[in-house]
């Protein structure tokens, strides 16, 4: 591993940002919300699926496209040293983001998903046995089950599941007992259906206390919320950069550096070697242990753009912005359409993020997303890539509208006015109010 | 983006809303095939009776959109009490007109060179086909592309369903 000597790049300036009480200025810093189709403005309520871009993110990773592209950890010249400075700097400020204890207790991943197999596979490949118990709940998405079913069937793992109460809280009623032996208790800190946060510091807390690694898929808290890894007392985390306005293709695996240290590494070949000869190798120390090949390495400037875009506005400000608008949408929806929609998981908008997954009338979430895409509201309906939560809220698919900082009312209000239009279009009363 | 008016049909909101054919069938002596559309968790069972080379009664169960359950509802009617190689010339039909080209190519169903303005999309081939009937109503599915695998959902599993059929029993 080539080691620079030389200074760093000037990274790009912090943006203090100048912003209002309401966050309403920020759309027009996303380009792509500018847009139009038809000629009317688009209200884009996808962001829980993925989130859009801010100029600052495009900015960075186009001006060091252009002025500062080169391998990282490879190649002495001074281009490829500013190269690897700027990446390792990203990774110090997506580490600060979540408070890691040290930068290099975070690798870069392809998505939360990969960081998440990384532990399932590598770690738990090394550590998990037949018959050791696995905790999972039923408002996890595919990223946070599949890997586990996987080493259910390769090393004959048992998976536990924490059931929901109706509001779409996890129902922690037997914990301890489901906790009784287990070697991981692994579980969202925010559901990407119900929106629910759960309480994540007291879940680690009760994962230690049974003697289990606390696993934390924080894909959907992180982009919301301030993250302190450190204050939860997580073990592992994972969450993605194009959730936080960051680009895709990368994320993040945070991991306390001892549980690193003593996970094998999940894809070989370059850059994750300290040696290598014909009768075997030596990894590298972590992070670049589990980063083989050449990294993203222009999402990741992206990624530590999102981060210092995220920071100028202030998470706090986020969070509270998200609150206010999922306070409001929940009292239009049953302002306008009552018990015309159902709405899943907490009705108590301090017990959730910024989503709501609802069925609206006898109406199927296809048909409902195809004529709130008519009017350029863009929703995702279907299973959310959480088919057993599905299973436990009874329906084969939900609308889910999720919204982020540059979201506002008219967002809000064109959602509902399209629920207007779809009664009419299936010939339904328009509901009483 | 087309309107509204051409994908949501009076027809198509008629089979929706009043499905025909909705059970099931025992099997045996009938065959069943599921069918799922994985991206958005419509779900289609077609119960097949084939006795000799016909289709003698269907049944369809599932749940799902609007298209997905009026095109099987459609295909339930318009299958019934045909041979079994009118069904499958029915349903190239059927796939041509939502533009999905007839990987064997052997009949001449998928002469639609795009899927722009893919206009009647039925003429053509050989009599014994059965007609379309209200299906038409569903070639305004073809404007909206992401539907098209909701329309096709109950045709590929009623394909699949005839190939059980005529599977030995055992199976």
């Amino acid at each position: 591993m080539t080691t620079s000597t030389s200074r760093p790049s000037a990274p790009p300036a912090d943006h203090r940002l100048d912003v209002g009480a309401d966050l309403g200025s920020l759309k027009a810093r996303f380009p792509l919300l500018a847009r139009e189709i038809d000629g009317a403005p688009l209200h884009y309520l996808d962001s829980a699926n993925t989130s859009q871009k801010p100029v600052d993110v495009i900015e960075a990773m186009d001006h060091f496209t252009t002025t500062s592209y080169a391998p990282i950890n490879r190649s002495a010249y001074r281009l490829a040293a500013e190269a690897t400075d700027a990446f390792e700097a990203a990774r110090a400020r997506v580490a600060r983001f979540v408070n890691a204890g040290n930068p290099d207790e975070i690798v870069f991943t392809k998505n939360a998903t990969e960081a998440l197999n990384v532990v399932a596979q590598s770690w738990g490949g090394a550590h998990l046995g037949a018959g050791d118990v696995v905790l999972l709940t039923h408002m996890e998405h595919h990223a946070n089950i599949v890997p586990w079913h996987i080493m259910a069937t390769r090393q004959g793992i048992e998976l536990r599941w924490i059931p929901l109460t109706t509001d779409g809280q996890l129902d922690l009623t037997d914990l301890d007992h489901l906790l009784d032996g287990a070697k991981v208790f692994a579980f969202s800190a925010m559901s990407n259906v119900l929106g629910t946060i759960n309480p994540v510091a007291d879940l680690c807390a009760a994962a230690h206390t049974a003697g289990a690694l606390a696993v934390v898929d924080a894909c959907q808290y992180v982009p919301h919320n301030v993250t302190d890894v450190q204050a939860w007392d997580a073990d592992f985390a994972a969450f993605s950069s194009h959730k936080m306005c960051g680009p895709s293709g990368i994320g993040a695996l945070w991991g306390r550096a001892e549980l690193l240290d003593a996970t094998p590494p999940f894809l070989g070949g370059g850059n994750m070697i300290a040696d290598v000869r014909v009768d075997g190798y030596t990894p590298a120390p972590v992070p670049a242990k589990f980063e083989a090949g050449t990294p993203p390495i222009v999402e990741a400037i992206g990624f530590g753009a999102a981060v210092d875009f995220l920071n100028g506005v202030g998470m706090e400000r986020v969070h509270a912005h998200e609150r206010q608008l999922t306070a409001y949408a929940l009292d239009t929806l049953t302002d306008r359409f009552g018990d015309e929609i159902r709405v899943h998981g907490p009705t108590n908008p301090t017990e959730r993020g910024g989503m709501l997954s609802f069925e609206f009338r006898d109406l199927h979430p296809h048909d409902v997303s195809q004529v709130l895409d008519q009017r350029n509201v863009c929703v995702r309906a279907g299973h959310h890539c959480a088919k057993p939560l599905m299973r436990v809220l009874g329906a084969a698919a939900t609308v889910r509208a999720s919204w982020y900082l540059y979201n506002d009312r008219c967002d809000i209000d064109a959602m509902a006015d399209a629920l207007d239009s779809a009664s009419d279009i299936f010939g339904l009363p328009t509901p009483r109010t | 983006m087309p309107g509204l008016e051409d994908l949501y049909r009076e027809i198509i909101l008629d089979h929706y809303r009043t499905p025909r054919n909705r059970g099931e069938l025992p099997t045996p002596p009938a065959s069943v095939a599921q069918g799922h559309n994985p991206l958005c968790g419509d779900e289609i069972t077609v119960y097949l009776q084939v006795d000799g080379d016909a289709v003698t009664d269907v049944k369809v169960g599932g749940q799902g959109c609007s298209i997905s359950q009026s095109s099987a509802s459609m295909m339930s009617q318009a299958i019934k009490g045909h041979s079994v190689t009118e069904v499958k010339a029915l349903v190239r039909r059927f796939k041509s007109m939502m533009s999905i080209p007839d990987p064997g190519g052997n009949d001449g169903a998928a002469d639609h060179p795009d899927g722009e303005s893919n206009d009647a999309g039925v003429s053509g081939s050989g009599g014994e086909v059965p007609d379309l009937g209200d299906l038409e109503a569903l070639q305004g599915v073809v404007k909206f592309p992401v539907r098209i695998k909701c329309a096709t959902l109950a045709w590929n599993t009623v394909l699949e369903a005839l190939d059980r059929s005529s599977a030995p029993t055992a199976s």
